[in-house]
């Protein structure tokens, strides 16, 4: 088994090896680790986009406005760098569309950095397959497939809002039963319990 | 009394660094302290007559137990080599994670003796290889089947039955990643894996000797004396492959040096220095004279370092003995101030690892803060605006802006990646091809890139906005952010110009390690030699702490 060291560091090596600069050559060896931790297909997709790079040709996408259409595949690793670095700006839209995105599982990891960076879960779609990325912690989808996708035709970006899963019932029914482990006090151990001064004006 | 901290920009020039020795911040030392209570234990010791085969040595204590894996091959004199080019060694070792099974041991005689082309995996930690030194080998064997002890003379000249020529870690090859087992107390220390592995493979090489000399002449062989191995380390032969370490990892570099700055610092703001700590300074000072003149090297470079220091010394002590107290006040910074004034570098830095001698308090709390959380730094903070990255160019980078790298000779070298090995390299770019494929390692030129790029651009763009169109610069852009948290983070000097010394680079980080003999056999590559004068795994219990300066040799 390779390493994730291992990984990052060919990644890296190699990236730079088709003609990408050094800098954007570590961002890469970073995330395809980074995919790789999460059991996500980032080697063989790299790979892969590497063989078409040769043959193909892909747009720099390097402004990321609310809409982004191209009848040339974007390609991921420009766009996914480009998005983290106006991922202030992109944050402000809430959501963001790319159409013809080339290899996107490569743009995913840019994507998850960018959820711990603002602090908020993106919701992505990539076609039919969902992904939810939570701050660079974990990713949960529905694509467990492994197989490599060459192309997104509709892939949408959401910031989602901090806000709560459940409800305030829920809340209030667990909180319920969290004061079971509570201790009723008597008039006395409410004066002598805590502690503390008994006023705070002295 | 407050001491400010060094100054990175005088620090971090890298005569400076090149002059660093070791302390109780070295990486063995604090191992050795870390491990004293663990069991150690040698569990298998399967060697022919020759002294050829498998042995296993480990650490435990609690449930967690570390295993040293060694094979010892034969091979002929002509494939014996310091290179790291090199295929076949006189012995490999790998540190395993627990107790290896038969098949475990199985498996990785097929892949340890391969070191790099093998293959390890997740249960092993750190691998190495050594190569005997022939001459001092032979002629402790030859010794003890006589029945008598060898030639200490011949002895010192080496110091060291064997040398390693690489130590992997890290997820090299296939072993395990760091983040498997960071969590783990006892390695919080940098290097504490692979400090365990040479220091095992020290007391393999004594089994071995020991074990030859009895089947070679049962009757008649004693075991080497215990004093003598006491004073045997194991050797190490670096080139170039160790430098761009410490350029690649700038948060675990500023993580060393901030250590011992403050080290420095706190001990330079004690008011009243007690009468044992000011005898434990002198006395390791005047100990460790015997080691510095003990220093042998055919390097002319080296041998003006030895002179030099030696001369320092001398001086120091003239003036500890004649001018100075330690009744005084802040008596330790009374003395750095003076040897500021008066020294070299070399002495310079000597006498503040001296410093540290005394003082467990201070240094204790630091060591289990020289390790980095490196990826918590990775992401550019693309937020900023150009005004900012300018202010800590003009701040942390002010030496560095100062270098002309319009001339020739500031841009000379180039960093590589041989093809053939896969190591660093270090090349002319006016002689040699493939400056093309040049590392990124001239952080300097780049950095003075940087500002000259940014010099029209508006203060209020954002960086994120700048990289658009700059990505060629994207490596320094993130390095200038790391810079900016950590001050020692950057070599404030020129890592391509025509008067670098790589060597400088290597002695830095092995200083770190706790290397002594610095022995350089070019400006490219050194012997050292580690764990001279360290106890042996059954002292480990009790022993003392400034045993570096006990040595015979």
């Amino acid at each position: 088994m390779r390493s994730f060291s291992e990984i990052d560091t060919i990644a890296k090596r190699a990236t730079k090896g088709v003609g990408f600069d050094w800098g954007v050559a570590e961002e890469v060896g970073k995330n395809i680790r980074l995919l790789e931790m999460f059991g996500l297909p980032g080697l063989k997709n790299l790979n892969q986009y590497f063989k078409n790079i040769k043959q193909k040709e892909f747009k720099n996408l390097t402004l990321i406005s609310k809409e982004n259409i191209s009848k040339i595949p974007y390609c991921p690793i420009i766009a996914g760098t480009s998005f983290l670095d106006q991922i202030n700006s992109a944050n402000e839209q809430k959501e963001i569309k790319i159409e013809n995105m080339g290899f996107p599982i490569l743009l995913l990891p840019f994507l998850s950095r960018a959820s711990e960076v603002i602090g908020k879960r993106i919701f992505l779609s990539i076609d039919d397959k969902d992904f939810l990325l939570n701050f660079n912690q974990s990713i949960y989808s529905n694509y467990f497939s492994g197989d490599i996708l060459e192309k997104g035709r509709s892939i949408k970006i959401k910031f989602l809002e901090n806000i709560n899963s459940f409800t305030e019932k829920d809340w209030q029914e667990l909180y319920k039963l969290s004061e079971n482990t509570f201790v009723e006090e008597t008039e006395e151990l409410k004066k002598s319990a805590a502690g503390a001064g008994l006023t705070d004006n002295d | 009394m407050n001491v400010e901290l060094r100054d990175p920009n005088i620090i971090m020039k890298l005569s400076r660094l090149g002059s660093f020795h070791q302390s109780r911040l070295s990486f063995l030392r604090s191992f050795l302290s870390e491990f004293k209570d663990w069991k150690y234990n040698r569990d298998l010791f399967d060697l022919d007559e020759q002294g050829f085969g498998r042995a296993v040595y480990s650490f435990s204590k609690n449930k967690r137990i570390y295993s040293l894996v060694c094979f010892a091959n034969k091979i002929n004199d002509e494939e014996r080599s310091d290179r790291v080019i090199a295929t076949k060694w006189d012995a490999a070792f790998v540190l395993h994670d627990g107790i290896p099974t038969k098949m475990d041991i199985d498996r990785l005689s097929e892949n340890v003796p391969k070191q790099e082309v093998g293959r390890m995996s997740y249960k092993e930690l750190t691998l190495s290889r050594a190569n005997k030194s022939v001459r001092i080998f032979n002629h402790v064997v030859e010794s003890l089947a006589e029945g008598k002890q060898p030639n200490i003379q011949k002895l010192s000249k080496v110091g060291y039955l064997y040398r390693t020529t690489a130590v992997y870690g890290s997820g090299k090859f296939g072993l395990a990643d760091r983040f498997r087992i960071k969590n783990r107390e006892e390695i919080y220390g940098p290097f504490r894996l692979e400090m365990m592995l040479v220091y095992l493979v020290r007391q393999f090489t004594f089994d071995q000797v020991n074990h030859i000399a009895k089947n070679k002449n049962p009757k008649k062989a004693v075991k080497l004396d215990y004093e003598i191995c006491r004073n045997l380390g194991i050797g190490n032969s670096t080139g170039l492959g160790m430098a761009p370490f410490i350029v690649n990892h700038p948060a675990l570099l500023n993580n060393w040096v901030l250590a011992r700055e403050t080290a420095l610092k706190n001990i330079r703001e004690i008011k009243k220095i007690k009468n044992k700590d000011a005898k434990i300074f002198t006395d390791c000072l005047k100990k460790s004279l015997k080691n510095v003149t003990s220093w042998s090297t055919d390097s002319e470079f080296q041998k003006n370092k030895i002179i030099s220091l030696i001369s320092d010394l001398n001086k120091f002590l003239n003036y500890l003995e004649k001018d100075f107290s330690f009744e005084k006040e802040f008596a330790f910074n009374e003395i750095y101030l003076w040897i500021e004034k008066n020294l070299g570098d070399e002495c310079i830095e000597y006498i503040v690892s001296m410093m540290m001698e005394p003082y467990d308090e201070v240094i204790e709390p630091l060591i289990v803060k020289m390790s980095a959380e490196e990826d918590k730094f990775f992401n550019i903070p693309s937020e900023k605006n150009i005004s900012e990255l300018r202010e800590i160019l003009e701040n942390k980078y002010s030496e560095i802006l100062k270098i002309d790298f319009s001339k020739k000779e500031s841009n000379q070298n180039f960093w590589f990646i041989s093809k053939n090995k896969e190591e660093p390299r270090l090349s002319n770019r006016y002689f040699e091809k493939g400056s093309e494929l040049e590392q990124p390692l001239a952080i300097a030129r780049d950095i003075s890139k940087l500002y000259s790029r940014i010099a029209n651009m508006k203060n209020s763009m954002k960086v994120g906005r700048f990289l658009l169109e700059n990505n060629d610069l994207r490596h320094v852009v993130r390095r200038v952010f790391i810079t900016n948290l950590f001050p020692y983070a950057e070599i404030q000097d020129n890592t391509i110009g025509s008067n670098l010394m790589p060597i400088d680079m290597l002695r830095f980080k092995l200083s770190f390690f706790g290397a002594i003999k610095f022995d350089p056999r070019s400006d490219k590559w050194l012997r050292i030699c580690m764990f001279q004068g360290a106890p042996l795994p059954k002292d480990l219990k009790s022993f003392d702490d400034h045993w570096v300066y006990n040595s015979l040799n």
